[in-house]
């Protein structure tokens, strides 16, 4: 089946191959349909005309259906645009920056050493080597920030215990 | 002439001392976010969104629309030295700018685009105060079912007609109808799809969404394709001044790229990339130098970014006098005034005139203001782009977070942030656009408020749809241009295969 398309199109052999990428999209949109109405069984319609508050969410859930549908064909027929290859390691660098950042927001940590974690982390995802001298960096760069917005603009950011030094 | 009395009043307002900041702030960050890549306006509206809770409406919204006037220039500068448009609205004049800098011409291309986007701008800004009346006086009749048909046509211009697939862009847009959903139903008072968690039940902030999909989703893509291609600026060569036969091949397409750009952004159509590349090709068509273009033609620069810089100003004709968002940037600038609880529309020219006209009259200020920010300052501009990209994208985070943070400082709001990050970044990664999202977000919640208005109106006979002619002919259209690119595909196809 592959052979026969493929000889058939030599110039684009990839495209006829079913994209994995897009079943799992068309899956996903299923399921965001399938929640929605879920959800929208529980409510209890009180208006006495026209539409209650589970209508609309029908109605989007309707539509993610059909595009699930519709991007399945997509995923099947290869129809996908074509990707460049993607490097996964920065990409989870940044996010476990973005995870170390919610913990110290959590913790109580304050503003300064979250979001410089952030800083260093997205750096060395773009290719940095000097850890610490980034560190330095974040460090004064998130306290002027700090001074900035909390004590000029009146921003409450949160405040751990770097910022009560200050 | 009541428009003449309105303006003046307006430019009274925007004289004062603290506006005329204001508007300088605002140029002057939307250069500097449109010139560094990775950064467009829309994001830049959505950081300051929360940092500007407590300023006065009047001043954060000139200052907004400083913003987005000041990202159309300085993506231009952008896209003549290196290539890489900032936005997708500057992809016609990397084509031809980039050539001319390469070709040591980058200064007069650089010139012809602040001033053609001055000139658009200033007579686009002029169309937008004499148009606006005149749409409002149209608009104080609709009834809410008219206000829902309109909505549909906005719904599939932006997210089907004019983007590269349709079911993509629909499928981005019902994520931001599915997100629109999450809270607390306004008539009836119950949770939906907030799964017994108290932070959801205010619904999703649209300064998390916008700074998720735009700033952590561009990040993480730019990083993962690392690798690919290095950046190369061009340094500005040369005379920045245009030669007088720089000016005589720029004022037409200067012209011809503002009627383009105009009424198409005035259209609820959305996007500046259409009426750019019409521009284009208009003036490759056109030009007395066919031959020049692909190799650096002047022309090609003049009228694209005139075009990009008319339609920024024809958006904000169905924002301000129907409250209706057409590209991101203007659905953040709508994000704006719901801050202040203004509702942009004809309700609003009436009740506050000092604050609408203040805008307008502020747009022309701003353009001046660009004019002088961008051609002698364009070497402090270019020094912006030297900033290493692993501090830059650092940068970034820093701040989009500080927006977060600042606003509601919880593990689940910056969860949230995180997630629509992801989301930015797989939408980016697979080719969904970005702003129906966000105008599905924005614009949902608001249309179903219409349409169960009209229909409790109407006791929920769903023909007053259909009875209202305004409602009939816009539900038409919405459903024409839902089913064009479809159609026009299929003959796209059809033609092919005869070939």
């Amino acid at each position: 089946m592959t052979d026969g398309a493929s000889s058939d199109l030599p110039q684009r052999p990839a495209s006829r191959r079913i994209d994995p990428a897009g079943l799992v999209i068309a899956a996903a949109l299923a399921v965001l349909a399938a929640v929605l109405v879920w959800d929208a069984s529980r409510l209890s319609s009180t208006s006495m005309y026209g539409m209650g508050p589970e209508a609309m969410p029908v109605v989007v859930a309707v539509g993610l259906g059909i595009l699930a549908s519709a991007n399945l064909i997509d995923a099947l027929r290869g129809n996908l645009p074509p990707r460049e290859s993607a490097d996964p390691k920065p990409v989870l660098l940044i996010l476990g920056g973005l995870a170390l950042l919610i913990a110290i927001i959590g913790l109580g940590g304050g503003f300064i050493l979250a979001t410089s974690a952030l800083f260093v982390t997205t750096s060395a995802a773009f290719g940095r080597r000097a850890i610490l001298a980034d560190l330095v960096i974040a460090l004064v760069m998130t306290t002027l920030i700090y001074l900035a917005f909390d004590r000029l603009l009146t921003l409450s950011l949160p405040a751990g215990p770097l910022e009560r030094l200050l | 002439m009541e428009t003449f009395a309105a303006l003046a009043h307006g430019m009274a307002v925007a004289v004062q001392p603290m506006n005329l900041l204001y508007a300088l702030i605002g140029v002057f960050l939307g250069t500097a976010v449109g010139v560094l890549p990775g950064i467009g306006p829309a994001l830049t509206v959505a950081l300051l969104l929360p940092v500007t809770y407590k300023l006065d409406p009047g001043g954060s919204l000139i200052m907004f629309a400083g913003i987005y006037y000041g990202g159309m220039y300085g993506g231009s500068t952008t896209a003549i030295l290196i290539n890489t448009p900032g936005e997708s609205a500057s992809m016609a004049t990397a084509l031809e700018g980039n050539k001319m800098a390469k070709a040591g011409r980058g200064g007069p291309a650089l010139a012809t685009s602040a001033i053609g986007s001055f000139v658009a701008g200033t007579i686009a800004t002029i169309g937008l105060a004499f148009l606006a009346p005149w749409l409002v006086d149209f608009a104080v009749r609709f009834g809410p079912e008219d206000y829902f048909a309109l909505m549909c046509v906005a719904f599939v211009t932006v997210s089907a007609t004019f983007g590269d697939s349709p079911i993509r862009g629909l499928t981005s847009l019902f994520i931001g109808l599915t997100l629109g959903l999450i809270g607390i139903d306004k008539l009836t008072g119950q949770a939906r799809l907030a799964f017994g968690m108290p932070e959801l039940l205010d619904g999703v902030e649209v300064t998390t969404l916008a700074v998720g999909l735009f700033a952590v989703g561009e990040a993480l893509y730019v990083a993962s394709r690392r690798h690919h291609a290095e950046e190369k600026i061009e340094p500005v060569r040369g005379s920045l001044w245009m030669t007088k036969q720089d000016w005589m091949r720029s004022w037409k397409p200067w012209l011809r790229g503002t009627m383009f750009g105009f009424p198409i952004g005035a259209l609820p159509a959305g996007g500046a990339e259409i009426p750019t590349f019409l521009s284009y090709s208009t003036e490759k068509r056109l030009s007395k130098h066919p031959e020049e273009f692909g190799k650096g033609a002047i022309e090609g620069v003049a009228g694209p970014e005139a075009a990009n810089n008319a339609s920024a100003a024809g958006t904000l004709v169905p924002l301000l006098t129907l409250g209706l968002p057409t590209s991101a940037t203007a659905a953040m600038m709508l994000a704006g005034f719901q801050q202040y609880g203004l509702n942009p529309g004809p309700l609003l020219f009436a009740e506050r005139p000092d604050l609408v006209w203040g805008l307008i009259a502020s747009l022309f200020i701003a353009n001046v203001m660009l004019l002088i920010l961008n051609l002698p300052l364009v070497g402090l501009w270019v020094r912006l782009l030297a900033i290493p990209q692993p501090w830059l994208y650092a940068g970034i985070l820093v701040f989009a977070t500080m927006g977060t943070i600042a606003a509601k400082p919880s593990v689940v709001e910056l969860s949230m942030l995180a997630a629509f990050g992801v989301l930015g970044f797989l939408m980016r990664r697979f080719d969904f656009p970005i702003a129906p999202v966000v105008v599905g977000l924005i614009l949902g919640p608001i249309a179903e408020s219409q349409l169960r208005r009209a229909l409790a109106i109407s006791l929920g006979d769903p023909i007053v749809l259909l009875q209202s002619p305004m409602s009939a002919t816009l539900l038409g259209i919405a459903l024409i241009a839902l089913v064009a690119p479809f159609v026009l595909k299929g003959l796209g196809r059809f033609r092919a295969s005869e070939d």
